[in-house]
């Protein structure tokens, strides 16, 4: 998969790259006609981008409702598949949705694509609902009020979370069927591989500049 | 400079919700120390994320209400706005860890002999989390692991016949790890050990004095 969208930084506006990454996905499009469809369909990350910020920005209900009904629905199966019952879960995924509202702000699209943010708020609401072990968390790092990430970054991270769930649904059924067990809340540190051969190393590396750039702006 | 990272595994749990809160206070900890594991754990957040897109199910829809009701729940308020991080950063503990220690300046040491104190931290009880002080230049008791114990080194610095532990570094080991960790001279050292087995420990001396342990 590699670098599809390495753009140099200094010559080009926003405007641009995002033309540039609609090419792109396009163009992936295209090549993945025939092949198998990953879960997640090319361009749709920074569509959510684009809506939660309206919500962020405008307290767009419309935008909060295209949220709800692609999410809500993954959420709750989510809750469901991690051991909850579906009067529970409907609640809980009410509840997350409440939060993405209250928090769209907080989202940092240089790092999480909107899918990864709310399975983190989804996460520790199963942790809550489910009365599993307390667990802390770092200081969260955040831009402040008057800056934004870097254009590029949103880019970049977006693309390479719709690259890492299509390479995601490439990986042998076993290996995804570990990953779904562990993230279900079925496996316990121990019964996870020492080797999990995940394709995370790219995005890893997108998200460590990411993070740079906000510690160099907290500096 | 941190040498000594997280394991992908434990990352994995970690983002997935599953660790005992003991480890999960020495994952947090270890992250609010190292950039390089806190973008490791945000790949692994990825890759929640696209389990959570994965997830729908054709026999599971939320309820014809929800939506509205939702709607009525947040029309009220408007987003929370960003705001700059203004916590001090202390020198000593990590914002995970402040939470469980309280005020860094009396932490309530209790006395290990030697000179080696402890403080235990309120977790649940699949694995236990403590405050260790091993004076500077003191060995700390020859041990070997009956489960995984993770130590973070906090100040100072310990190192064993194969690997050297500055602040920040995390060491993972095992029932396979039997070594002799020696405190540098020169600062006390403070480390945050997680362990979900009681230590054995080797030796004649640091056997008696297991019961004073507390664990
Ligand atoms: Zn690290």
């Amino acid at each position: 998969m590699g670098d599809m969208f390495d753009i140099a930084r200094p010559s080009h506006t926003a405007r641009q790259a995002v033309e540039a990454a609609d090419k792109i996905f396009a163009e992936r499009e295209t090549k993945r006609r025939g092949k198998r469809q990953p879960a997640v369909s090319a361009a749709n990350g920074l569509e959510w981008v684009t809506l939660l910020r309206k919500v962020a920005d405008a307290q767009d209900t419309d935008a909060f409702t295209a949220l709800f009904e692609h999410f809500a629905p993954r959420v709750k199966a989510f809750l469901i598949k991690s051991g909850a019952d579906h009067a529970m879960a409907e609640e809980c995924a009410q509840d997350v949705m409440v939060t993405v509202w209250k928090k769209a702000a907080q989202f940092d699209p240089s790092r999480a694509s909107v899918a990864t943010w709310i399975f983190t708020i989804a996460r520790n609401r199963r942790i809550d609902m489910l009365r599993r072990d307390r667990r802390p968390e770092p200081e969260d790092l955040s831009w402040g009020p008057d800056e934004e990430p870097d254009q590029l970054d949103i880019l970049s991270l977006q693309q390479e979370s719709d690259q890492l769930a299509a390479a995601i649904a490439q990986l042998p059924h076993k290996q995804r069927v570990m990953i779904e067990r562990a993230y279900f809340g079925d496996l316990t540190h121990s019964e996870i591989a020492d080797e999990t051969g995940l394709p995370l190393g790219t995005i890893k590396s997108r998200i460590r500049l990411a993070l740079e750039r906000l510690r160099h702006s907290l500096s | 400079m941190i040498n000594h990272h997280l394991s992908d595994k434990l990352l994995m749990a970690y983002s997935a919700g599953s660790l005992p809160e003991a480890f999960n206070l020495a994952v947090a900890t270890h992250i609010a120390l190292c950039d390089e594991c806190r973008a490791r754990l945000a790949s692994f957040d990825a890759l929640g994320g696209v389990i959570l897109e994965e997830a729908s199910a054709p026999d599971v829809s939320m309820e014809s209400s929800a939506l509205s009701a939702t709607l009525e729940r947040v029309k009220t308020g408007k987003p929370t706005p960003r705001a700059r991080q203004t916590a001090p950063q202390d020198a000593l503990l990590p914002a995970p860890l402040r939470d469980y220690v309280g005020d860094p300046s009396h932490i309530r040491w209790r006395s290990l002999g030697g000179g080696a104190k402890q403080m235990i931290l309120a977790t649940t009880e699949q694995a236990t989390a403590r405050l260790l002080l091993i004076p500077a230049g003191t060995k700390v008791p020859d041990h070997s692991h009956g489960g995984l114990e993770l130590t973070l080194v906090l100040q100072g610095a310990f190192a064993d016949e194969h690997d050297r532990f500055g602040r920040g570094d995390i060491e993972i080991a095992d029932e396979s790890t039997h070594h002799q960790p020696i405190a540098e001279p020169g600062e006390d050292c403070i480390c945050l050990a997680v362990t979900d087995a009681p230590l054995r420990f080797r030796g004649l001396l640091p056997r008696l004095a297991q019961p004073f342990l507390g664990i």
